[in-house]
């Protein structure tokens, strides 16, 4: 059933990439617990226009929970403290009245800060860009069913394809790695036969791209696929050392 | 009426394409590279279109309005993209997917674009599978198919239920692959704010840098619009929170037509709003009308107890429960098309029979339970389930959902011709932007294939046509007077927006657009309603300009300002509904005029009267807008009352 709840919020404020930021405080009353963490931040903002204040700048989009476009770092977790969901599908249920909630942005060297609660995470467009694709124009397609493909291995690779590309991650690495993004898009078209053909080529030059862009090095704590809202598995990363061990032993 | 040259090249319906394709002008691959194409968007429709025309060897810039093209609104659909494949050998082919796309859009498109649709879709499917798109398939290994709305056979194909996703991130992996090459330059972070034109020809857009709030300039060869829709403007609707109708206003203001803007499409199945504070609504996937049935009490006072908390759903006995759709149309049962489910839902709870707040009808899965079993339904609606109990709080497996309809897509767009082209020359749309494929009403899983097709299949043929007599044209200069005249009006909009500094949050004069827009220019609509909406909405734009609040700078990094802009374009669309509304005396597909139905309630068109494209031409602000007529000429479909009862 809906309650009401009251909430002391502390919030990170940073004005861009090379300013000082801060935490500030701020309360909200009467917050309904059907609503989703999102719509409390729109009442918060609401709330600092209505006192001529600056609303709190943070990132979202579809808040249904897939265009990855939403973060933050609630009370020391990524997409806060439900599982299996984005920030934007959390609701205020999971909060009691009277809980201070801490709100952070994506923390890592990957992802620097634009202004308060967003962050720049084109870093993980280039790593695509550097080979997350079949290389293949449009136009020369052969017939779809003309390529059998085992359910196992189609529902496999839609598992790995179920990224969203959030970057939660890397934010819960303490390496800040982002070996579970590279390794999710490396296993989906590794398991197909379309994306056997450039298997090697393309771990190869998304892991060369990953470490080029300061992205840490993975050491198995398993955080990222604990916080994944998408739940993709840690095996991913497995296929991808084994994807990138052989492509080297080609070279 | 020269300038509604809808272009449809002459022969039979299913020749249209080839011949056009065989007699069009192309650019070769030298000439290409010499030419400049802006695409405004990266979703289906302009993600695909910009990675297509750079494989072509064309240099393509590209504009995002989130963090990355893989964002883009078209994730969300979740259910599938129809395709005439005829894989299941149920009797599909081209030309039924195309009867069944202008029957379900209330015979109001045009014949030749949809043929076309229906004709590219196939081509669609090979193209996403050769990308590794993880279609579902079948044990043997082939792919599967499931049934959507409208529609008598199984041809939509989907990746669990995120099809949207999938798609979009072939369409992206395709386009970072240009990228990398450097035949596109990806802007993200972008917004349109207007279109530029030179002797009468698009040649460049003016934008704004969303992080550093600065105003740019962008010259090109040509433009191709791909912003989507504008349901948004209900501002609670199933669209994501940046959608918006901006580029689409900012064209109609420089001069190109704007069609049929009546038409938007109330989805059936989304989650019902919860409270005040609601800031989107949540679709449910109309794929779960396979499985899912649609019921209502029998009894008034079942749904009074159900909605004082005193009866619970599962407590209704069978015999006291309405299907109302499998009653009242019994060939298509649950899966009638969207516009017919959403007026027999609130049919239903205007009557006095909906659950929860009053505004909701169940969608119950028990019966598929039992048939299938659990597992099953798991396998088929698992993330939708999961999704619906985050939300809701309550298990679908074991109590019915609860459902309602709300604002998911608009039909209406920037008119244009065969070759997707607007009336401004050089100035192109595609995808949802546009108005050309879906009538009156989209079938489920149409708008997918409308958006690639036009992306992938038509648009980078079709803009070779234009771009052909193009190749001596110079690169433009953004110095030329046309570009700095626009980019002053444009400082002088938001420098008018932030000088205002009155009381009322962008958002809560927008909730009040909202709510004019569902009272009066929503699901049903009548004179007397539509006539108040006019007036309402000019009272919201007297509000909107006199007691805006705007905080931060304008030339910063500014999302309070993002909005503004974009709600006073909402409000200049709010009015062409409600005008287009007004006008169109006869109910047709998503455009419900409660003074024309029969006496079943179903919608009666008036094909004599308006059986043409309405188009309307901007005049100035404050000035009505002129009416224009694309008359539909149905050569090869024989035009009848649209049934779904036998």
């Amino acid at each position: 059933m809906e309650k009401k709840i009251d909430l002391t919020l502390k919030v990170w404020r940073q004005r861009d990439r090379k300013a000082k930021g801060q935490f500030e405080t701020y309360n909200v009353k009467g917050i309904s617990t059907d609503s989703s963490f999102l719509e409390m931040l729109d009442v918060l903002n609401e709330q600092l226009i209505n006192e001529g204040k600056e609303p709190v700048v943070f990132d979202h989009d579809c808040r249904e929970g897939i265009c990855g476009m939403c973060s933050l770092y609630i009370n020391g977790h990524p997409h806060g403290p439900d599982s299996a969901i984005t920030t934007c599908q959390l609701h205020m249920r999971k909060f009691n009245n009277g809980d201070t909630i801490t709100i952070e942005p994506w923390r890592s060297a990957g992802f620097p800060v634009i202004r308060d609660l967003m962050v720049d995470r084109t870093a993980y467009d280039q790593i695509i860009a550097a080979g997350g694709y079949t290389s293949v124009n449009v136009g020369g397609a052969q017939d779809a069913n003309a390529l059998l493909i085992p359910k196992t291995d189609a529902d496999e690779a839609m598992d790995a394809a179920s990224c969203i590309g959030c970057g939660a991650c890397v934010a819960a690495c303490k390496n800040g790695s982002a070996m579970l993004f590279v390794s999710a898009k490396v296993s989906q078209l590794a398991l197909l036969p379309q994306g056997r053909v450039e298997a090697a080529r393309r771990a190869r030059a998304m892991v060369a791209k990953m470490d080029e862009l300061g992205f840490g090095n993975c050491t198995n704590t398993g955080a990222c696929a604990a916080e994944c809202p998408k739940s993709v598995s840690l095996s991913n990363i497995a296929r991808l050392n084994r994807e990138f061990i052989k492509a080297k032993l080609q070279d | 009426m020269s300038k509604l040259e809808s272009k449809i090249p002459a022969g039979p319906l299913a020749e249209k394409w080839t011949n056009y394709k065989a007699t069009q002008k192309l650019v070769n691959p030298a000439n290409k590279r010499r030419l400049d194409i802006i695409v405004v968007g990266t979703g289906l429709a302009g993600g695909a279109a910009a990675a297509t025309l750079g494989e072509l060897g064309f240099n393509v810039i590209n504009f995002c309005i989130q963090d990355s093209p893989r964002r883009a609104h078209s994730i969300a659909a979740q259910g599938g993209i129809n395709a005439a494949k005829n894989y299941q050998n149920d009797g599909d082919s081209v030309y039924r997917l195309f009867y069944d796309t202008i029957k379900g859009g209330d015979y109001r498109a045009r014949e030749a674009n949809v043929y076309r649709l229906a004709e590219v879709s196939n081509n669609i499917i090979d193209q996403c599978v050769a990308q590794g798109v993880p279609f579902a398939r079948e044990y043997g290994g082939l792919l599967d198919n499931r049934s959507f709305g409208g529609a008598q056979v199984s041809r939509t194909f989907y990746a669990k239920g995120q099809t949207g996703q999938q798609l979009l991130l072939g369409a992206y992996s395709s386009l970072m692959r240009q990228v990398n090459k450097g035949k596109v330059d990806l802007r993200t972070r972008y917004e349109m704010l207007d279109v530029v034109i030179v002797d009468g020809r698009a040649r460049g857009v003016i934008m704004r840098n969303l992080v550093t709030g600065g105003i740019e300039r962008f010259s090109a060869h040509a433009v191709v619009i791909a912003t989507g829709g504008y349901g948004n403007v209900f501002f609670l609707s199933t669209n994501a929170m940046a959608s918006n109708g901006s580029a689409a206003v900012q064209c109609y203001r420089k001069g190109a037509y704007f069609a049929n803007p009546a038409y938007a499409q109330i989805h059936p199945t989304c989650i019902p709003v919860h409270g005040e504070f609601q800031s989107k609504l949540t679709l449910m996937s109309e794929s779960l009308r396979n499985d899912g049935r649609i019921w209502v009490p029998k009894k008034k006072e079942d749904a009074e107890a159900i909605r004082a908390g005193k009866l619970k759903p599962t407590e209704i006995k069978e015999e006291d429960r309405d299907y109302y759709l499998e009653r009242r149309y019994p060939a298509f049962g649950n899966l009638v098309p969207r516009d017919v489910a959403s007026r027999a839902a609130k049919e239903r709870c205007d009557a006095g029979y909906g659950v929860g707040t009053g505004l909701a009808v169940y969608l119950d899965f028990s019966d598929a339970i039992k048939r299938l079993g659990r597992d099953a339904v798991e396998a088929r609606y698992g993330n939708l389930f999961q999704m619906y109990e985050k939300i809701v709080d309550d298990n679908p497996y074991e109590t019915p959902m609860m459902i309602y309809p709300a604002s998911h897509y608009t039909m209406g767009g920037i008119w244009v011709d065969y070759e997707l082209q607007t009336t401004i020359p050089g100035l192109f749309a595609i995808g949802e932007a546009n108005f050309s494929d879906h009538g009156a009403n989209r079938l489920g899983a149409s708008a997918l294939m409308q958006g690639l097709a036009d992306g992938y299949f038509v648009l980078p043929y079709t803009i070779q046509n234009y771009l052909s007599d193009q190749i001596q044209v110079p690169r433009f200069s953004t110095d030329l007077p046309e570009f700095a005249e626009a980019e002053k009006a444009v400082k002088a909009r938001i420098d008018r927006l932030m000088a205002i500094k009155g009381k009322q949050s962008v958002d809560s004069l927008h909730k009040k657009l909202g709510r004019i827009m569902s009272d009066y220019v929503g699901m049903g609509r009548n004179k007397a309603g539509l006539e108040k909406a006019l007036v309402e909405i000019d009272k919201i734009k007297k509000e909107f300009y006199s007691d805006l609040r705007i905080p931060g700078e304008a030339y910063g990094l500014n999302v309070e300002l993002e909005k503004a802009l974009r709600l006073e374009d909402f409000i200049e669309i709010g009015k062409l509904m409600a005008i287009d509304a007004l006008h169109r005396e006869e109910s047709c597909g998503g455009h419900f005029r409660e003074e024309h139905q029969t006496e079943e309630g179903e919608a009666k068109r008036n094909d004599e009267e308006f059986m043409y494209v309405g188009c309307w031409e901007y005049k100035g602000e404050d000035q009505k807008p002129e009416l224009h007529k694309e008359e539909l000429n149905y050569e090869f479909i024989k035009v009848q009352q649209r049934n779904y009862k036998q």
